[in-house]
């Protein structure tokens, strides 16, 4: 109980916030740069939202009902552009696209230009650079929960629209595409709200959104109530996408058209359509994934230096020291909430795992203000304290520390773990407990017997996912970090901001590397639970 | 209370409701030592929370639950399932899938010294036919295998109270009667007081000393002896239970009641009361030809093999009852076609009377 109160209170001290508005910012704020981000936010995430949709659903159709060259690997292999964290993919192709750069070098080269003036190229720093970079990266959410939804519906459903006089196309529009519709917005929103996290290619493109405006007012102007403010007004956008989720789930149980599942019809893509749906299949992860890739791998080898590499490795051991210990620490804190909740089934303790859930849609930047008044606030209480009994000043005791950062981290990523977690206590019968109860053993001991062997896998998937995470993280280690003190992730924005990527790529990698082991995960989680692959249960 | 001074299960005036609905209302009853009783009633009508107050599995809202004289629940207190000394059988049979048939059995019986544990489970086991299963891990084993490894489990502690919920509904037909026997016989052999609930009266019919059949309303209907239920159903509820009915509706005249199948004395009914007769399938008799007087002249309409049984459709012709169709369950196939008149009479032991208010 204690512990959720813990990690909910950076979220309710930013929901507070919210609405308690300190009327001192609000005019100035509204005057100048809020409709700048609104607008700006809003652009890019219409922008990301249709180009992830058209990407994601189309490509999980293929993968799902069509037979062509390359469907087994494109099964999979659509969702590696998640290991690829959207600033990276940013600080690649701008360095491969910007003027300087090796491709406008070469079409100079090749038609003779000379100056900018002569020709027309795209600004990749810019909303529309932004926006696809955003959508190579988080198109495999749609395209996640896409499949699934195509592979949960009865061919059944789909094969009577088509014995109805209904061509295939007439038939994906009106029955397929309507059915899977829950789950796609599901995925639509995840995207979104990765798109409202984003910090690093904002900033990097300097492309005006909430969070960059967030980091801006508390860093350059020192004013942590005017990014409260900035943070109160993105959770609206925060509320409306949760809201939308949460619909969609519960709609989600109706679609559902029955449980019988048949062989999918596969349609034979030959000649012409079916290397055209190759190709399609083929340009997102070779764009998302395979291009940045060999990129970075060319520039690691290009710019390798041992005494760097040897920088890098401090802080990538920085990296996985927090990440180890935020994953470790939030695990445990689901297995706890997840488990009395379970025995005791309270109210307030599954409010609160709702509450703890909401970390993972709020964006970093919101968190971290949230979470640098909640410490700031038990630094001042504790040094009061001292001051008052012992008579000497303690200082900041948490805010600015690796405690802040881990914190942060777990507030954030606590979901991800309880979602995980509960979803595997979930499918333990609670016959299982009374089973153990009834033959002698208390509460822990049936935990400690039953469900943490039953459920030893998904606690290490849920440490991994966290972890991965962790890594990944950059708006709230920028904010939180201590002096003196960088993971991969600042490391790797600090150099490219400064034009470096060279000598980051062998950290940005790293990263990259790190990535992929969720995205291996998850595929091999959905080859498992295809109908028909099914192992005894 | 005297009765609590005995061995086994007492529980007194147990109610118990979720949101407004009871479940359960004011129910008592003794499972004493070496005794099988057996709760009979429709899905759905609180006879696994019945189990699960006894277990403790289910917090007890009014009431008290005793277990061999001790109290271990009433209004102030609530002993957890594990300090109760119970063997719990799951109509799902919850093994424990990761651990092997030995372990699930071994894991009850923590407390003693790893050798007599392993002894004890060994000796379960193989009263129940499976020591040679000891090593593989549920996932292997079948239906009818797991169950037994379930008793085994449930039994290993020695238990002071053995619950089986729906212990054999998992089960196929064929397979079901034999476990049933064998299942019956370990628990003789234990001597244990045992309660269990079934929703399938032939199976309470087979396995229980005595029989609790509970209303939908969550009371107890009628209790006693298996045959008491059968013979003299306290209801037309019970009476259903057992499986479709033929019904007649009559006016008690001068203290008697008329049908087409002769007139019968009313009984606990008063002048001009409308009585609703009830008689089984198997309660009404056909014959054919000569020495079948006394009954009443019928057309076949239909008959059915079933197998073992026929049922076979009959219309009256006379009496009362003229034009009204009843249903005839008789031993075997139906050949008394093309042979003549065909006439039926009731056997009495298959009539009820229930007066209509």
């Amino acid at each position: 109980m204690i512990m959720a109160g813990l990690v909910t209170m950076p979220i309710l001290a930013v929901l507070y916030l919210a609405f308690t508005p300190v009327d001192d910012l609000w005019p100035h704020l509204v005057s100048t740069v809020l409709p700048g981000y609104i607008t700006t936010t809003l652009i890019l995430m219409l922008g990301v939202g249709t180009g992830t949709l058209l990407i994601g659903v189309s490509t999980a159709w293929l993968v799902t009902m069509c037979r062509f060259p390359g469907r087994r690997i494109f099964e999979w292999g659509m969702l590696l552009p998640m290991a690829m964290p959207a600033y990276i993919i940013a600080y690649v192709y701008t360095d491969i696209l910007e003027f300087a750069g090796p491709v406008q070098g070469m079409l100079r080269e090749l038609f003779g230009w000379s100056s900018k003036r002569e020709y027309w190229f795209p600004e990749i720093r810019s909303v529309g650079g932004a926006i696809a970079m955003m959508t190579l990266v988080l198109y495999p959410y749609v395209y996640l929960l896409a499949r699934a939804a195509f592979l949960e519906q009865s061919v059944g459903v789909f094969e009577a629209s088509r014995s109805l006089g209904r061509g295939p196309w007439r038939s994906f529009f009106t029955v397929a595409l309507p059915l899977a519709r829950p789950g796609i917005v599901i995925g639509l929103s995840l995207v979104l709200m990765e798109t409202l996290n984003d910090f690093g290619t904002v900033d990097f493109f300097a492309v005006n959104t909430f969070s960059l405006g967030i980091f801006d007012v508390w860093m350059n102007m020192n004013n942590i109530s005017g990014a409260a403010q900035l943070a109160s007004v993105m959770l609206l956008f925060v509320v409306l996408l949760i809201s939308a989720e949460r619909y969609a789930r519960r709609k989600q149980r109706f679609y559902s058209t029955s449980g019988k599942y048949q062989a999918l019809p596969g349609f034979q893509l030959t000649g012409g359509l079916g290397l055209l749906a190759t190709a399609g299949c083929l340009t997102p992860v070779l764009l998302g994934f395979v291009l940045p890739t060999l990129v970075l791998l060319r520039y690691a080898q290009l710019h390798f230096d041992p005494e760097l590499a040897l920088e890098i490795l401090e802080h990538a051991l920085n990296s996985v020291r927090l990440s180890v210990l935020a994953g470790t620490i939030a695990v445990l804190i689901a297995i706890v909430m997840a488990y009395s909740a379970r025995i005791n089934g309270g109210r307030l303790l599954l409010a609160a795992s709702r509450v703890a859930a909401m970390g993972y849609a709020i964006p970093g930047a919101v968190l971290a203000v949230g979470v640098l008044i909640v410490l700031g606030n038990l630094d001042n209480g504790i040094d009061t304290l001292a001051r008052r009994n012992f008579g000497l000043s303690t200082g900041l005791i948490f805010s600015g520390t690796i405690a802040a950062v881990t914190f942060g981290y777990i507030v954030r990523f606590l979901a991800l773990s309880l979602g995980t977690v509960e979803a595997s206590l979930a499918k333990v019968t609670p016959n299982m407990d009374g089973a153990s109860r009834s033959l002698g053993r208390g509460a822990l001991a049936t935990m400690r017997h039953v469900h943490l062997p039953l459920i030893r896998g998904s606690v290490l998937t849920a440490v991994i996912l966290v972890f991965v995470d962790c890594m990944k993280e950059l708006p709230m280690t920028v904010i939180l970090q201590p002096f003196n003190f960088q993971t991969l992730a600042t490391f790797v924005h600090q150099y490219a901001s400064d034009e470096q990527l060279g000598e980051a790529a062998l950290a940005a990698l790293s990263i990259v590397g790190v990535g992929v082991v969720p995205v291996i995960l998850l595929s091999l989680t959905i080859a498992k639970s295809r109908p028909g692959h099914r192992h005894g249960n | 209370m005297e009765t609590s001074a005995i061995q086994g299960l007492h529980m007194v005036g147990v109610y118990h409701s979720y949101g407004s609905t009871p479940v359960l209302n004011n129910i008592s009853l003794t499972v004493p030592a070496g005794e099988l009783v057996c709760l009979l009633g429709p899905s759905g009508c609180g006879k696994t929370t019945l189990l699960r107050v006894a277990a403790g599995l289910e917090r007890l809202q009014a009431g008290s639950v005793t277990i061999d004289e001790t109290v271990v629940a009433e209004a102030n207190l609530q002993l957890p399932p594990e300090d109760r000394r119970i063997g719990f059988m799951f109509q799902d049979y919850a093994l424990f899938p990761h651990l092997s048939v030995l372990e699930n059995v071994m894991f009850g019986l923590f407390r003693r010294d790893k050798a007599a544990a392993h002894t004890r489970a060994m000796d379960v086991l193989g009263q129940v036919g499976m020591a040679r299963f000891a090593d593989q891990h549920p996932h292997m084993l079948s239906g009818g295998q797991q169950q037994r490894v379930a008793l085994a489990r449930a039994l290993a502690p020695e238990p002071r109270l053995v619950l089986l919920d729906e212990p054999f509904s998992g089960l196929d037909t064929d397979m079901r009667g034999r476990i049933r026997e064998e299942t019956l016989s370990v628990l003789k052999q234990t001597n244990v007081a045992t309660l269990m609930v079934t929703h399938d009266p032939e199976e309470a019919m087979f396995m229980a000393d005595r029989i609790k059949v509970l209303g939908e309303n969550g009371r107890i209907l009628q209790a006693g002896r298996p045959a008491d239920i059968y013979y003299r159903p306290a209801s037309e509820y019970v009476a259903r239970l057992f499986g479709p009915m033929n019904m007649i509706d009559a006016v008690v005249t001068q203290g008697k009641l008329a049908s087409s199948f002769g007139i019968m004395a009313a009984k606990r009914a008063a002048e001009g009361q409308v009585v609703r007769v009830l008689i089984r399938p198997e309660g009404l008799i056909l014959s054919n030809g000569a020495g079948a007087e006394g009954g009443t002249p019928v057309d076949v309409l239909s008959a059915h093999l079933l197998g073992d049984s026929s049922m076979v459709r009959i219309q009256v012709r006379e009496g009362a009852n003229r034009g009204e169709e009843f249903q005839v369950r008789i031993a075997g196939a139906f050949d008394l076609t093309e042979k003549g008149q065909i006439w039926a009479h009731v056997d009495p032991r298959h009539v009820f009377q229930y007066p209509q208010d």
